[in-house]
């Protein structure tokens, strides 16, 4: 680390002519401060006095010291560095990467939801329980569930929650079931979850449309399947069709269906995954309901289920008592227990629960028939430069396989890279895994036909380059603060910190 | 025109041009794979919509039925805490280029976040005194948790030793976890506010993967970590310490003291209570470790013209590569809120994290000094604390109508511990922080005395 400050102001260079930027630590400069606390007004004496010399620290830690303009200019510099969908279009498939409402942010901070503690009286909660035990219902009849916990702090923490309680489900009745079916084109954290829940993972292939092969399905499961684990539409944004005989099937063998609901801004008000057979359901509010992933969390993974797993939910659920106040329901003795402190993200709940009121049931439906129909348009328009694996109808997302480039040397990697030139965040790549080359392209409802139409101009272009000048695409993106960055010497010899003290 | 929202730009002649594009009639033949059979055809029983006007009344009337901080004076901790939020946090937070924006998996246009995630690992190593941090966790009790899978993995032993002054919702938690993981979880007593080290020292054996403790704790007392270590270490398990990370501006770090794994809640750090979440656990480990953390981390590098950059990395931990054997099932972390915390430490500062530690430290102490003083109301512990400390009040006192008295009085009053601790009925966990005012410290002290 050899720089001291940061020399010269780089706001209104262009991105690739910006010098590396300081960290916090190396601005600081001793005898700056950025705070302002009060005198302490009681009588004061040595911490020593308090507590015991040897549990004091004896080395403060070793904080920047700067003022205040110089946190304001870091973390702004900071941000200029940052790519959200307010700068632009952000096709991230299975994302869901919508615009997020600026009335959300402000209901959020109202010092009424921002400012109350998890242990006041209830008396003195009235309102945000009520916004709770709405949201609860509404979530419930948006998925076609009985009851809903809103505690799951993300995805993978309802997924987790769920197969807990499909655990805690079949156990109750004496039956001992070790595995969980996912397809091929499941979401990494569905194994993942399945794992910590104490479940061991089979998985099955798809069949050539990319749907869950039934034979395949027939033969994984018995008397030893816990719960199939399914999203739908998928991954490679196509409903299945089969969901009916699917349901069947796990069903029939004893098992539960589990729904993840990464994919939900395709079917609401069209069709619910209670209706489509599933007896557990996690919903993303960071996808689905528009709340803002702020660079990787906070996010919400309510889970719904169906009645006959209703005891399990993790406890508090909140209730409404006859005189209509509103109550945590802590007596739950089947319940799985906690999954987490306090009653879930409730800071996203205001902003989800905000955004639902925007548009109702029928905006909602509103919401997943133009994200489908932006989709379609999107992968129409691109058929015939890029690869479809999957034709016909598509819901929310699509894939496409760059593979057709890798006779010019170029990877979908590059096709990535070079958008960032053109001002886009690229689309998901390489996920699915069983699509080769795969490019997965979300556009959401919140975006126009014009600037869809400008993406799929770039991507046309960055076809056309692929074939012409190789190289342009091979070495982008040439617009950035840095340029393609060295995974591997970070994986292997990492710099995890600045180890400033 | 129903239709018509002012998020979403399709116009009918849009409509008209894209179906025409994708060759079908109507937008309904574009959900033709969807069975007929599980078509849902009617209006969801949702609550409808509202106009922007009247939702931010009826937002507002929701709120207005809640008492906020801005209102009451709050003596309410337990792990949420009512600390003052630096202006400039909100501010800054509020760059929807950070709020907006998705995990940083395109690192060229994501070096903000990935910086500022990069400087958060290395304030928590700096205040925790350990080796390496991750980018965050949900909270901090499943930091705990997380901590104690850890453990289990690293020594392939499936007991867990847990004390009973550890925050009731986080053993509750690990419980959960541990349940998962087919994991057994002992709990070892207290005494005198602290975890009993008798029990402790007869409670560890070979068996035992980690003792997870936490300090302060959930008394507000702070446990002497440099006499439970050996007792840990002596069987080869790990320690793993949550903590307060404010308190680190004056408790010395747990890293210094033989910590393996060092996890808490960020949220004194700049967070709104927010009714208890969204938070930020943060999580850090010895070397050795490193490998095994759960969720996402972010590593120093260089671009290809040798400059210096952040990238995610040791991501073969991860699910979307181990699938099934990755070492957790996490796969985000609360970066927004990590930012709130590397806000907060950059504007507190070295002398400014001390500072109000240290108005902490004098104003708690000198409330349960006026506490103590009301007839009938004593300190339960004796052991030494930072901002939190227990009182008991006189027998059959509910501490429930208590609070509720003073919530009529503009007050939110302390933790009723017999809801986690029967034996603790009548007592209550009172917080102190750098907000309240000598004033509002004598009144409460006094109002306790008389309601009492």
């Amino acid at each position: 680390m050899t720089k001291t400050t940061d020399t010269i102001n780089d706001s209104l260079l262009p991105a690739s002519a910006k010098p590396e930027k300081a960290l916090i630590f190396e601005l600081s400069k001793p005898g700056r401060v950025a705070y302002s606390l009060p005198a302490c007004d009681v009588p004061e004496a040595s911490p020593e006095t308090y507590i015991p010399a040897s549990m004091l620290r004896t080395i403060p830690a070793q904080l920047p010291e700067v003022y205040e303009v110089d946190v304001i200019r870091h973390y702004t510099e900071l941000s200029r560095r940052n790519f959200g969908v307010d700068n632009g279009f952000y096709p991230l498939g299975s994302c869901t990467m919508k615009y997020n409402p600026k009335i959300n942010e402000d209901t959020a901070r109202f010092g009424g939801f921002a400012k109350i503690h998890p242990y006041q009286p209830e008396e003195s909660l009235q309102g945000a329980l009520e916004l709770l035990y709405t949201l609860q219902n509404d979530l419930a009849a948006l998925t076609g569930m009985d009851q809903v916990t809103l505690q799951p702090a993300a995805g993978a923490h309802g997924e987790w929650t769920g197969l807990m309680m499909i655990r805690a489900y079949h156990e109750s009745r004496g039956d001992k079931r070790t595995k969980v079916i996912v397809p091929d084109s499941s979401h990494g954290t569905n194994p993942a979850s399945a794992t910590v829940a104490g479940f061991e993972t089979i998985t099955i292939k798809s069949d050539a449309r990319g749907m869950v092969d039934l034979d395949a399905l027939r033969a994984a499961v018995g008397s030893d399947t816990a719960a199939l684990m399914l999203t739908n539409p998928s991954t490679l944004g196509l409903f299945e069709e089969q969901i009916v005989e699917i349901a069947q099937i796990v069903h029939d063998a004893g098992g539960l269906l589990y729904y993840d609901g990464a994919n939900s801004n395709a079917i609401m008000g069209i069709t619910r995954p209670g209706d489509m057979g599933f007896d557990v359901v996690h919903l993303n509010l960071h996808k689905t309901m528009s709340t803002p992933h702020g660079g990787g969390g906070p996010g919400a993974g309510p889970v719904g289920v169906k009645s006959k797993l209703i005891p399990y939910l993790p406890k508090p659920i909140v209730g409404r008592r006859e005189d209509g106040a509103y109550f945590f329901d802590y007596d739950r003795p089947e319940s799985i227990g906690r999954v987490k402190a306090y009653y879930g993200n409730f800071g996203i709940l205001v902003r989800a629960y905000t955004y639902i009121r925007t548009y109702g049931p029928e905006g909602l439906r509103h919401v997943s028939e133009c994200a489908v129909l932006n989709a379609n348009y999107m992968m129409h328009r691109l058929a015939s430069h890029y690869e479809i694996p999957y034709p016909g109808v598509c819901k929310h997302e699509f894939v496409m396989s760059g593979r057709g480039l890798k006779q010019y040397g170029v990877r979908t990697l590059d096709v990535a890279k070079r958008l960032l030139d053109f001002g886009y965040h690229p689309p998901t790549i390489y996920f699915p895994l069983n699509v080769e080359e795969c490019i997965m392209i979300e556009p959401t409802e919140t975006e126009s036909k014009e600037t869809l139409d400008g993406f799929i101009d770039t991507m046309i272009r960055i076809a056309e380059e692929a074939r012409t000048t190789p190289e342009l695409v091979i070495n982008a993106p040439y617009d950035t603060v840095v340029r393609r960055l060295d995974e591997t010497t970070a994986a292997r010899k990492p710099v995890l910190n600045c180890a400033c003290s | 025109m129903t239709n018509l929202h002012r998020y979403i730009p399709m116009t009918e002649q849009d409509q008209a041009d894209m179906l025409a594009t994708i060759g079908v009639q109507s937008t309904e033949e574009l959900f033709r794979d969807i069975p007929e059979a599980i078509r849902y055809r009617g209006v969801l029983p949702m609550s409808g919509a509202l106009d922007e006007i009247s939702l931010l009344g009826h937002m507002k009337e929701l709120a207005g039925r809640n008492a906020d901080t801005d209102s009451y004076a709050s003596f309410l901790g337990a792990g949420i805490y009512d600390h003052h939020v630096p202006v400039v946090i909100n501010h800054m937070i509020s760059r929807s280029e950070f709020y907006t924006a998705y995990t940083p998996y395109q690192p060229e246009i994501s070096q903000g976040e990935l910086q500022a995630i990069f400087e958060f690992q290395s304030y928590i190593c700096e205040l925790t005194g350990m080796a390496v941090a991750n980018a965050s966790m949900y909270d901090g009790v499943t930091a705990l948790s997380e901590a104690g899978a850890l453990a289990a993995g690293a020594t392939k032993r499936s007991r867990i030793v847990i004390s009973r002054a550890v925050h009731p919702e986080a053993r509750e938690t690990v419980r959960t976890m541990a349940r998962g993981l087919n994991l057994e979880i002992v709990e070892v007593g207290y005494a005198n506010g602290v975890t009993d080290l008798a029990e402790l020292q007869a409670a560890v054996t070979a068996e035992t993967a980690a003792v997870l403790v936490q300090s302060p704790n959930f008394f507000g007392c702070l446990e002497d970590l440099s006499a439970i270590e050996p007792i840990i270490h002596g069987v080869k398990g790990l320690f793993v310490v949550s903590t307060n990370p404010i308190s680190l501006g004056l408790i010395e770090a747990p890293g210094k003291l033989g910590a393996d794994i060092v996890v808490g809640d960020a949220q004194p750090l700049g967070i709104s209570q927010s009714l208890g979440g969204p938070t930020c656990g943060f999580f850090a480990v010895a070397e050795p470790l490193m490998r095994r953390m759960p969720g996402r981390i972010v590593g120093q590098t260089t671009d290809i013209d040798g400059k210096r950059g952040f990238v995610l990395t040791l991501q073969a931990r991860e699910q979307h590569i181990r699938r099934e054997k990755a070492t957790s099932n996490i796969c985000s972390n609360q970066a927004l809120l990590a930012l709130c915390a590397s806000i907060y430490l950059s504007t507190m500062g070295k002398q400014g994290l001390q500072d109000v530690a240290n108005l902490n430290l004098q104003k708690a102490h000198y409330a349960s000094a006026r506490l103590a003083e009301q007839p009938g109301i004593a300190l339960a512990f004796p052991a030494p604390f930072f901002n939190e400390f227990v009182i008991r009040l006189p027998e059959g006192t509910s501490v429930k109508e208590l609070n509720l008295k003073l919530l009529e009085a503009g007050v939110l009053g302390g933790y009723d511990l017999g809801l986690a601790y029967p034996e603790l009925a009548g007592h209550m966990l009172v917080a102190v922080t750098e907000k309240r005012t000598r004033a509002e410290i004598e009144s409460f002290a006094s109002r306790l005395g008389e309601l009492a």
